[in-house]
């Protein structure tokens, strides 16, 4: 990645961050931490990877990007308002009364491709779009943000399994593997490991890429599908609640609720970063 | 009835390219043309209904018309969550088709026997639902059907339902509508489905002592032809509703509901349906519907009583 593309990258990875933080506190929401671990991996794909274009959202050769993981929406929200889908404005009233933007993600909102919140449901929805352009011979791509706790979902697997039988090369699932989920670590709910090699067994073709490195996350997404004929799965490294110390790793923040000083003290820390 | 969908089906997909079949293992003996005359838009997700519902929602949202098409619960309450947030949110061109609503499948038992699915896929914002009674409107309802744009349930019958419209096409079918067979003013009776055939004997059973009843195919649930009720409630002297479903939610609900919001609430009414139990006797679907009070003399009664 070129200089002055990472600096982009950078500054919008952290204008997500804080608009998380501002928004989480605003709305006195929760799953902050599952939004920070995404914070990085956004600004690269698109920036950098999808084919997309906030003056025209729907423009029909796009490349689709579904967030299956949709209680994380705000930092994918805050990625969009600042690429100019959508006024900044908005992100104000995330989690308000009579506001524009809602917990989970909703197509409502301009660049939202698709509406989740309960998990398991991106993957199979991305199969039928990955179908549909295979067959009317397009050759967009269609990416979908997953997390562990997402692949607990039977659906997803349901999806996974079908991917790979029909050989959808134009589907790219990203996993934001940051190992803790609602209860706890992932390893003691429902362990996932080894997850490339079960996906390449079904079919599919799966790297792993630290989802804190930008040239990292820019390597894994630039070239997909990696493989002819295959799939593409790239599970990203990360770590929950990325870029605040006090929620770094700790499951606690995948519902909890940031005071006026703790806002005040994580804020500091990503400006400072 | 399925047969009549499925040819319907087939010359419709031949004539429209955005007709996608998406099923989940189901459709043996009956699916096999479209599957040879399309095999670019036909997917078998194997057996994963959530799939097949997200997947559906998935081809329907490129644009397309996305059939899904199973036995009686599998399409709809197992994939219950996909056809709400997916299909139902999204208003996604997907048309949910089930085979054997109520106990088509009687001796196969509950998890065969479609018997809340018009009170839930009625609750969903955005859904049609749509209950043919005989080959005539099973051919109609999948013309109105595929010219829809949204989403659509579909309770198809199973086989060998008898034609309760003389093989006479249906002026008029249309989603909200409604089928008048037989036209009286002593009484109504409102059915939804192949049940109706018990409806009509028992009609003409009245008729032979006199009682000229009116007899209406209720088959579009939702949205309901609320003047053709209200028209009922006023002209005749009661109202009965046999349908092949659990009595909450079901059809007789949805007549109730128009005949209070409409102010005709003094009218005499009766729901007959399937009582708010377990079907647990093992039987044909025409000796349960007997055993659980939608049979002919059940209906015959009903009427006898309130016109009496």
């Amino acid at each position: 990645m070129e200089d002055f593309q990472k600096k982009v990258c950078i500054d919008l990875a952290r204008r997500i961050r804080l608009h998380c933080l501002r928004m989480v506190y605003n709305g006195k929401s929760g799953h902050i931490g599952s939004m920070l671990s995404t914070a990085d991996i956004y600004p690269v794909l698109y920036t950098q990877v999808l084919n997309v274009d906030s003056a025209a959202p729907k423009k029909v050769d796009r490349d689709r990007f579904l967030l299956s993981k949709g209680h994380g929406g705000a930092a994918l929200l805050a990625c969009l308002s600042e690429l100019g889908y959508f006024p900044l404005d908005w992100l104000n009233r995330y989690y308000c009364d009579d506001g524009k933007l809602s917990g989970h993600i909703s197509h409502h909102v301009p660049g939202v491709e698709f509406s989740t919140g309960s998990l398991g449901h991106g993957l199979p929805v991305a199969c039928g779009m990955a179908l549909a352009a295979k067959q009317a011979g397009k050759t967009h791509r269609i990416f979908v943000l997953c997390s562990d706790g997402d692949l607990n979902e039977g659906s997803s697997w349901e999806a996974i399994m079908l991917a790979g039988q029909h050989h959808w090369d134009n589907l790219v699932m990203l996993v934001d593997y940051n190992r803790l989920q609602a209860l706890g670590c992932s390893e003691d709910i429902i362990n996932l490991d080894p997850l490339v090699p079960k996906l390449e067994m079904f079919g599919w073709r799966a790297v792993e890429a630290d989802g804190h490195d930008f040239n990292s996350i820019e390597v894994a997404l630039k070239n997909v599908p990696i493989e002819k004929g295959r799939p593409t799965a790239v599970i990203f490294r990360t770590v929950k609640g990325k870029g605040v110390s006090f929620m770094e790793n700790e499951y606690k923040w995948h519902y909890g609720g940031l005071t006026e000083e703790l806002l005040g003290k994580a804020l500091k820390e990503v400006e400072e970063a | 009835m399925r047969k009549a969908f499925n040819q319907e089906l087939l010359k419709i997909a031949e004539k429209v390219p955005q007709v996608f079949m998406i099923l989940a293992d189901i459709g043996y003996g009956e699916i096999e043309p479209f599957a040879a005359a399309f095999p670019d838009r036909f997917i078998n997700c194997g057996v994963a209904e959530q799939n097949m519902t997200g997947v559906a929602c998935g081809v329907a949202m490129e644009g397309n018309i996305a059939i899904t098409y199973s036995i009686a619960n599998f399409p709809t309450l197992r994939c219950l969550e996909q056809v709400r947030n997916d299909v139902c949110y999204h208003n996604a061109n997907v048309k949910i088709v089930i085979i054997g609503g109520g106990v088509s499948y009687g001796e196969l038992g509950i998890s065969h026997h479609s018997t809340e699915d018009i009170a839930i896929m009625r609750a969903l914002p955005n859904m049609v639902v749509l209950v043919p009674s005989d080959i005539v409107e099973a051919r109609a309802a999948t013309q109105v059907m595929m010219a829809y744009d949204g989403p659509v349930y579909y309770r198809c019958g199973y086989k060998g339902e008898p034609d309760l419209h003389g093989g006479k096409n249906i002026p008029d079918f249309r989603i909200g509508g409604s089928s008048l067979i037989r036209a009286g003013k002593a009484a109504t009776v409102f059915f939804a489905g192949p049940i109706g055939i018990n409806a009509a004997k028992a009609v003409d059973v009245l008729a032979a002592e006199g009682i000229q009843c009116r007899l209406v195919s209720l088959y579009s649930i939702k949205p309901i032809d609320k003047e053709t009720i209200v028209r009922a409630a006023k002209e005749t002297g009661g109202i009965v509703v046999l349908e092949e479903h659990n009595l909450q939610g079901g059809v007789g609900s949805a007549v109730a509901e128009v005949l209070m919001d409409e102010g005709c609430g003094n009218v005499p009414f009766k729901r007959l349906a399937l009582p708010d139990v377990n079907v647990t006797r093992v039987g044909s679907q025409a000796w349960l519907r007997d055993q659980y009070g939608l049979g002919v003399a059940d209906v015959v009664n009903a009427v006898r009583e309130m016109v009496k």
